[in-house]
């Protein structure tokens, strides 16, 4: 039964990829936006144009580009970028570590600041504190990632400048590791000093993801929690006479988890679209930040590169999620 | 003083808070760090989008020469090339090569390297977007120091080229022994500065070439951190944690180059605003494109929009251009641009009316200012609908030569020729111009084979004057270009635009 489920949805993802794969090839082909005319400097004739466009092989019809195009994905060949003429598969996965890392480290903020405002808020219900909690929440949720970026930068990066504002690695730091998991990877090789600069650089984009993901964390786990409180067990559990903070921790949160487990799954694939504009802005050098170069300079198979891989990521993590929730939830387990 | 535990503790903390805070402007410059606005895909010059940003230029030229060497006012001095010229009947061009010039990796720089890197611009397999300009040189070849090519299609600015777009010389033995993905991975050239170490959107780290045959740049390590949000380059600075960076908002430079430890300079570049007119619809109508250009308070533009910082201009040459004619002036007369429109029965009651497309973002106020020109135009008589569009757009339609009738765009011109500002711009059969009119393409159509140059610049004056009594484009203004920098370093800036580090000092 769960080996049939497993396939299916396998086998779902692989149609949503080609779904995917065709509407991003049309629509960067159809949306304004030349890479070959915004190459070629205003005395370029026809014959120079077409000489570009064939050089790209941007001279076939679309139809044909993209079974030319999928034919390549198929083999692993994602086809070679217009602006950097490397392969657009090794430039996707050697920036698709800084990204990950990017994106667990603000999804780990993220958990742990919305739990602990959501099991604060709960201790403390019915109390000022829990007032306050709600108008922070309230704060958190709505001023955009972007805004809170640009407001770490100028509390952390320039009026008290603890934190670096750009970049991944400082330039003397660079390691030359096996992997692109610089953060993981410094761990494993006890290189502590690579760490904490790794982690000066991420705090703050990993932070203005983060808040945003938190209020909204902080604001269904602490609805769940609150109608758990409420439920026969959680009342046997008071009788019984535990404590609360037991009551809460270990009687209540198990089951309160759940809707917030899959609220989690779901904005963490959001939380992986929000560093395209985050990277940005602290010019981290991950795929968000190459996917904006690439719209830029039209780079056409590259925007296709990190399309497709951020919808396989998407279904991924879904997929991980929908797995996990079957895991915890013993109703669908059984089912 | 009594030491307790806890005010050691604070004490500690307020040393610490001092030590971060305290900005490296403070402090004297070992190690340059500039905030650069772009990225940089490509280390090769000469392939590629990147080969025509005109921003990476500046990255470029830290790393390579080019064939001729161009100065921060825009004009040629010997560079790679000492000396050059054409035959008596300019069917041959010749070029004498500097001698004792070396690779970044030791090996001798040669004419062969010449000859090599124009074939292989000239080349169309290598996808070089100039080609069309190398192309009009032919069989290269090297005679001792010298190297000669045959001229394949006469062109009076190829000259010009060699310090532009492409026009770079690149290590003939060490690319055919590393090939292109070797070349991407270490690249090397003659110029001030070697590639240290580089992380594609990151940083670049250079290291000063001890052999520069021009100077041993000053820094000896420069960094530069590609930084390509504004206000993050701003924080950069501010933070002290760069020490120059460029294409921040002119409020920001204002506010910021009067603070202590920090400086800017801010000089007029080869880039202006203007609004192309498309022979099409209303504009075919003189009275109404005079009276658009007329009813333009470009000063106004500038001192309200761009704090200051522009000169306005009334032709498509700039003062920095060899075809720069001060005596062409457009007033701004918005009693004349009425007259003109009542002339042809518009009116403010009965405005004329036209579709004006701009980008919003692309440059400083580009949106705004084209809100201001229809505002000014409203007051005369006319009513212009705002189509904004991104620069991609921009491109796909004027390459189709289907733009509205009225179109914003910034146009650069490094190299200060007027072919390349004025002749592209304005001559109907190229691709990318607008007005399409078969008088201007006579007056501009002997122009580009014109082999004596003093008559050749004299006729792309003539054409501007032409080109302004009749309105066929409205030239707007020349950017100044803001660079913000800490008080220890002297910056000296590059009327192209280009950021060079081996050009800048300890103050």
């Amino acid at each position: 039964m769960f080996l049939r489920r497993l396939l299916t949805r396998i086998a779902t993802t692989l149609v949503t990829l080609l779904g995917v794969a065709v509407i991003v090839f049309a629509v960067i082909r159809i949306v304004p936006g030349d890479p070959v005319a915004m190459m070629l400097p205003p005395g370029a004739t026809e014959a120079d144009i077409a000489r570009l466009n064939a050089f790209y092989g941007l001279d076939k019809s679309i139809p044909e580009q993209f079974f030319i195009w999928l034919g390549g994905v198929v083999q692993g060949d994602f086809g070679t970028s217009i602006t950097t003429r490397q392969p657009v598969l090794g430039l996707v996965l050697s920036r698709l570590p800084a990204t990950l890392e990017l994106s667990v480290m603000a999804l780990v903020i993220a958990v742990v600041l919305g739990g602990l405002v959501a099991l604060t808020g709960t201790r403390l219900r019915y109390t000022r504190t829990e007032g306050a909690l709600d108008v922070a929440n309230g704060m958190a949720l709505s001023v955009p990632d972007f805004l809170w970026g640009l407001v770490l930068i100028l509390l952390f990066g320039v009026l008290w400048p603890v934190f670096t504002i750009s970049g991944r690695v400082s330039p003397n730091l660079v390691p030359e590791f096996a992997t692109s998991f610089f953060l993981f990877e410094s761990v494993l090789r006890l290189r502590f000093d690579l760490w904490l600069d790794l982690v000066q650089h991420m705090l703050m984009p990993a932070l203005a993801l983060a808040i945003p993901l938190a209020a909204i964390i902080g604001q269904l786990l602490k609805q769940s929690l609150k109608e758990t409180m409420h439920l026969d067990y959680v009342t046997l559990a008071r009788t019984k006479g535990y404590s609360e903070n037991h009551v809460i921790l270990r009687e209540a949160l198990r089951n309160a988890v759940l809707p917030t487990l899959t609220l989690i799954g779901v904005q963490f694939t959001f939380l992986i679209g929000g560093t395209v504009i985050i990277e940005r802005l602290f010019s981290y050098e991950g795929l968000g930040n190459m996917a904006i170069d690439a719209v830029i300079n039209r780079d056409l198979p590259l925007i296709q590169g990190i399309v497709l891989l951020f919808a396989l990521l998407f279904t991924l993590v879904n997929l991980a999620v929908d797995l996990l929730y079957a895991v915890l939830n013993p109703r669908l387990r059984h089912a | 003083m009594k030491l307790s535990r806890r005010s050691l503790l604070k004490m500690s903390a307020a040393s610490v808070t001092l030590s971060v805070a305290l900005p490296a402007f403070a402090q004297a410059i070992d190690e340059l760090v500039i905030a650069y606005n772009v990225n940089l895909p490509s280390w090769d010059p000469t392939v590629g989008p990147s080969a025509v940003n005109p921003t990476i230029q500046g990255l470029y030229q830290s790393v390579f020469d080019q064939f001729i060497l161009q100065q921060p006012d825009l004009t040629p001095a010997p560079g790679l090339l000492t000396d050059w010229g054409w035959n008596e009947d300019r069917t041959q061009v010749w070029m004498d090569v500097r001698e004792g010039v070396k690779w970044h990796d030791g090996s001798d720089f040669t004419a062969e390297d010449v000859a090599w890197s124009l074939a292989r611009a000239a080349d169309p397999a290598t996808g070089n977007p100039i080609q069309f300009v190398w192309g009009t040189l032919a069989n290269h070849r090297v005679e001792g120091n010298r190297v000669i090519a045959d001229v394949a299609q006469f062109d009076p600015t190829i000259f010009k080229w060699m310090y532009f777009l492409t026009g770079y010389v690149l290590p003939k033995a060490y690319y055919e022994r590393v090939g292109a993905e070797g070349f991407e991975a270490a690249p090397i050239g003659t110029g001030p500065y070697k590639v240290e170490q580089y992380e594609r959107n990151a940083f670049v780290r250079l290291r000063a070439n001890a052999d520069y045959w021009n100077g041993v740049p000053e820094f000896e390590t420069v960094t530069i951190r590609f930084v390509t949000d504004a206000a993050s380059r701003v924080a950069e600075v501010e933070s002290g944690r760069s020490h120059v960076t460029l294409e921040i908002p002119y409020e920001e430079y204002d506010r910021l180059r009067e603070r202590s430890g920090l400086g800017g300079v801010a000089t007029p570049v080869s880039d202006i605003a203007m609004i192309f007119f498309n022979d099409i619809d209303v504009m075919l109508d003189e009275n109404v494109r005079r009276a658009a250009v007329h009813a333009v308070d470009k000063q106004l533009i500038i001192d309200r929009l761009l704090s200051g910082y522009g000169v306005a201009i009334s032709t498509l040459e700039t003062p920095e251009y060899a075809a720069f004619d001060p005596s062409i002036e457009v007033a701004y007369d918005p009693d004349l641009a009425r007259e003109l429109l009542a002339a042809s029965g518009f009116s403010t009651d009965n405005p004329v009316r036209f579709t004006i497309q701009t980008t919003r973002g692309f440059k400083p106020k580009d949106y705004e200012m084209i809100q201001a020109i229809v505002g000014m135009w409203r007051r005369v008589g006319i009513e212009a609908e705002i189509e904004v569009y991104e620069v991609a757009r921009h491109y796909e339609l004027r390459a189709a030569d289907q733009l509205a009738p009225a179109a914003f765009y910034n146009w650069g011109n490094s190299v200060g020729d007027p072919t390349t500002s004025t002749g592209f711009a304005m001559f109907g059969p190229s691709p990318h111009s607008v007005w399409d009119s078969p008088d201007l393409i006579e007056r501009i159509g002997p122009l580009w084979a014109e082999p004596d140059e003093a008559t050749r610049i004299q006729g792309w004056k003539d054409v501007s004057r032409y080109i302004a009594e009749h309105a066929y484009v409205l030239p707007l203004l020349q950017y100044v270009q803001p660079i913000l920098h800490a008080s220890g370093v002297t910056v000296v800036p590059h009327a192209s635009g280009a950021l060079l580090p081996h050009l800048m000092t300890r103050a």
